[in-house]
């Protein structure tokens, strides 16, 4: 962590911060608020080397000085995390339960749901946001989702979710109002489901 | 709708608020989302207008707006009062963003103590400026105490209080700021808005979030979420509702101030939602006082 930078190999983030960092937060605001729609990021730059345009395009908009992250293990001390630190000047931490956002790239090697903060009952949104980076957000095995944000119900087929993962995120919807928030990307694209959301898995 | 030209020189951020500031607010909009219901703190900042006047819902605006949105404040439902004004040019001068008066038309609607009477739609975001994000305030002045009681669900005093209200008066006497269940689990203020807009916030398409500049407030309810007014089997919850028609337009659902118009005693109903009554007089609808001089104050002067 205390390597000095190489600034000439970090790639250029947002060309205007401002108007580039709003257009992301608006698509995933509608995504936190339309749990299962899966949105465009594509007009986001170039991510670098780990990292999908979506994760780094989330991590230029949501990332600061005021938000722990903690990084799976594959990304540490790459390129990813140079450009992290450069950008967005977070704090990384090793610590889950201290981390505010968690950008996991191999989910199936991450800790356990559970190892994250799942906020306070007075503060329940002191809980880590999880940005999950998958193969696809299309093709994998169907789920059905209902909640807030959902007419009806929407179906969500994730790609590349290790076994068991649905039924992690099944207990930390029944703990509610504790819990965390899922942001899922893959390539350019972005979906999220929040801990308010009810997850049928078909043929339960 | 009036666009704006694009100015390279200014003397403020894009959207006034500096870029730390709005992921801080970002990130509490996010949180609130997925808590519906659920007050989340946040760094609220200065503004450069009075606490009162809608420090919270600018600040939630600021944190959301981009040039392609269409911008519609609201002040009491409609387009022209001093407030509303204020605060839309306030937009199109630092967001170089378009507004307009027609419901419809906006993606990014403002709004100070009213729900527009037309129906909102996916894509649309409803932001209402909030005085008192705590619907149990004035039965328990410490927030020590509020926070625990919704982090344990414990709302009986609520009840309590509206039982207090019908042996008092015989009926639940609240009309504005009628407390509301969001999802079963989280008590919420819906701002000083008539309980006449309550059952518009239930199962709407579009995203409602909440700003208290003052009290450092985020809170929202996603759309197509579970609404529930508080109320009693035996007093079940009740909308107002007036003898009369709207005045200009004759409306008959809509919600209507009253309007006194000279000391002998006169006076009329009109639609508290400007745009709402102006197109229903473009459409050719008309009240009993139609053509009445009120009727012309509905378009910002220039």
């Amino acid at each position: 962590m205390s390597a000095v930078l190489d600034l000439a190999a970090i790639a250029p983030a947002f060309p205007d911060p401002t108007r580039g960092s709003q257009a992301v937060f608006r698509k995933v605001m509608e995504a936190m608020a339309r749990p299962g729609v899966i949105h465009d990021l594509g007009f986001a730059p170039d991510a670098p080397q780990g990292l999908d345009r979506a994760a780094g395009a989330i991590a230029l908009t949501l990332f600061d000085f005021e938000t722990q992250v903690w990084l799976d293990p594959a990304l540490r001390g790459g390129t990813a995390e140079g450009w992290i630190r450069f950008h967005c000047g977070a704090p990384l931490t090793a610590d889950p339960m201290a981390a505010a956002f968690a950008l996991i790239t191999e989910l199936g090697s991450a800790p356990e749901l559970t190892a994250f903060n799942m906020g306070d009952a007075k503060y329940p949104d002191r809980s880590t946001t999880l940005v999950i980076q998958l193969p696809a957000l299309e093709g994998g095995a169907p789920v059905v989702l209902t909640g807030p944000g959902i007419k009806t119900e929407m179906a969500l087929a994730l790609a590349g979710l290790p076994d068991g993962f649905w039924a992690q995120v099944q207990a930390n919807h029944e703990q509610f109002q504790f819990g965390l928030d899922f942001i899922f990307v893959a390539g350019d694209r972005v979906t999220a489901l929040p801990r308010s959301t009810r997850v049928t898995i078909k043929g339960d | 709708m009036t666009a704006r030209p694009n100015e390279p020189e200014r003397y403020y951020n894009y959207a006034y608020l500096d870029e730390q500031t709005k992921r801080m607010i970002r990130r509490a909009i996010l949180k609130a989302l997925a808590i519906p219901g659920y007050q989340a703190p946040f760094g609220s900042r200065e503004m450069p207008v009075p606490y009162g006047w809608g420090t919270g819902g600018i600040q939630l605006t600021a944190a959301i707006i981009g040039p392609d949105d269409v911008y519609k404040c609201i002040d009491q439902g409609a387009d022209d009062t001093t407030n509303a004004v204020s605060i839309r040019r306030f937009f199109a001068q630092v967001a170089d963003v378009a507004t307009t008066e027609d419901t419809g038309e906006a993606t990014i609607i403002q709004t100070r103590h009213r729900i527009p009477e037309k129906g909102l739609t996916e894509g649309q975001v409803l932001i209402f400026q909030v005085p008192q994000p705590e619907p149990l305030r004035g039965l328990e002045a410490r927030e020590t105490e509020t926070r625990a009681m919704h982090a344990y669900e414990e709302y009986g005093l609520q009840y309590v209080s509206l039982y207090e209200s019908v042996s008092t008066h015989g009926y639940i006497a609240s009309t504005v700021g009628y407390p509301t269940m969001i999802e079963e689990r989280y008590l919420m203020s819906p701002s000083p808005i008539p309980k006449f807009d309550n059952p518009k916030m239930g199962d709407n398409p579009a995203i409602l979030l909440f700003g208290a500049g003052r009290e450092k407030r985020i809170y929202a309810v996603p759309p197509y979420t579970n609404v529930r007014s508080l109320d009693f089997e035996d007093h079940p919850f009740e909308t107002q509702t007036w003898e009369e028609d709207c005045a200009l337009c004759g409306a008959t659902e809509s919600y209507l101030d009253e309007v006194v118009l000279d000391d002998s005693g006169d006076r009329m109903f009109v639609c508290s939602d400007s745009n709402f009554c102006a197109d229903r007089r473009a459409a050719g609808h008309a009240g009993p006082m139609a053509g009445h001089q009120l009727a012309a104050l509905d378009k910002e002067p220039a």
